[in-house]
């Protein structure tokens, strides 16, 4: 298994979640530098890390949505790769039109970094197979724009389709004003996985987090892999 | 020929303004008891150059506003085009 983290301008969670992949999760994984194009059919999934990519000037993720490097990751993704956008990472893949939706400032204006209890809706998913459904995680959100906003149309779809991969447990856990309680969705195919709470910060007992739950997002990846046989690109 | 562009982004009427809210809000506790409606938006400001058509440059600022300016899942544009002199 092979997993690459990709670096932007204004990444800040790239080295925590490479240690999540090779120390924690004990599988290589390679650090890709955004401004060139890549080769990624030799990776098993694709990261794009939290962060402030290009400060996150105009919108989030908006400019790292052209950065060179995300050319390759669509096409990636359009092969079936695995790609999971964590936090700033999410908000790039809905800039890249991967995942329906847009993101807005936090209901509260204010920047939000706390735990936060998110219920397993969809435990199908390539990167949710360890969790039960209906299961709670506690997994750290830090953000002020993770007020996701899709029209009424558009949710009907997501709930449809069960794209809704996981949600803020109830209102009041709701640290964004998002829609529908909505904390990560996938796209239709289920090879995208974008959510705000952030598993590589509780991916570990010595992390904090009384249960270490980040380590099962990242442990239904590795198993879904294994499951899969085979690299998406050498098909 | 140069042309002064003026572009404003603003999220859609239908969706909700958080930072128009907090905005509306500071309105009425100075005292601005008639204010509704309050919306905070983006201005920019560029300069398209060495294109004569006017036309051509509505095409390409109204190009540029959807593919990067505006998010139109949640917000939308408007611009002005004004010729330079000289």
């Amino acid at each position: 298994m092979r997993f690459a983290v990709i670096t932007f301008p204004g990444s800040n969670c790239d080295h925590d979640v490479f240690h999540a992949t090779k120390e924690v999760l004990n599988q290589p994984t390679d650090m890709l530098w955004y401004d060139q194009k890549q080769d990624l059919s030799g990776y098993d999934c694709i990261i794009l890390p939290g962060g402030f990519s290009y400060g996150d000037y105009l919108r989030s993720g908006a400019i790292a949505r052209f950065a060179r490097i995300m050319e390759s990751v669509i096409n990636y993704a359009e092969q079936g790769g695995l790609i999971l956008g964590i936090c700033n990472g999410f908000q790039i893949l809905l800039e890249a039109d991967l995942l329906p939706g847009a993101m807005k400032i936090n209901d509260s204006l204010k920047f939000t970094c706390r735990f936060s209890r998110i219920r397993v809706e969809n435990n199908k998913t390539p990167f949710t197979i360890c969790c039960q459904e209906g299961e709670v995680l506690n997994i750290p959100v830090a953000h002020g724009e993770g007020n996701y906003y899709i029209d009424p149309d558009g949710l009907q779809s997501l709930i449809k389709n069960d794209q809704i991969v996981v949600r803020y447990e109830d209102d009041r856990e709701n640290p964004n004003g998002s829609v529908d309680n909505i904390a990560g969705i996938c796209n239709k195919e289920g090879n995208v996985f974008g959510l705000m709470p952030h598993p590589e910060r509780c991916s570990e007992n010595i992390l904090g987090g009384p249960t270490g739950d980040g380590y099962k997002i990242f442990s239904s990846i590795l198993q879904s892999i294994k499951e899969r046989g085979e690299l998406i690109g050498h098909k | 020929m140069n042309w002064k562009v003026r572009i404003k982004t603003m999220l859609k009427k239908s969706i909700l303004d958080p930072q128009g809210q907090a905005v509306a809000g500071g309105l009425e506790a100075l005292g601005y008891k008639n204010i509704a409606d309050v919306h905070v938006g983006k201005s920019m400001e560029l300069v398209v150059k060495n294109i004569d058509d006017e036309k051509e440059v509505c095409q390409q600022v109204e190009e540029m506003c959807r593919r990067l300016l505006a998010n139109i899942v949640i917000e939308d544009y408007t611009y002005q085009i004004e010729k330079m002199e000289g």
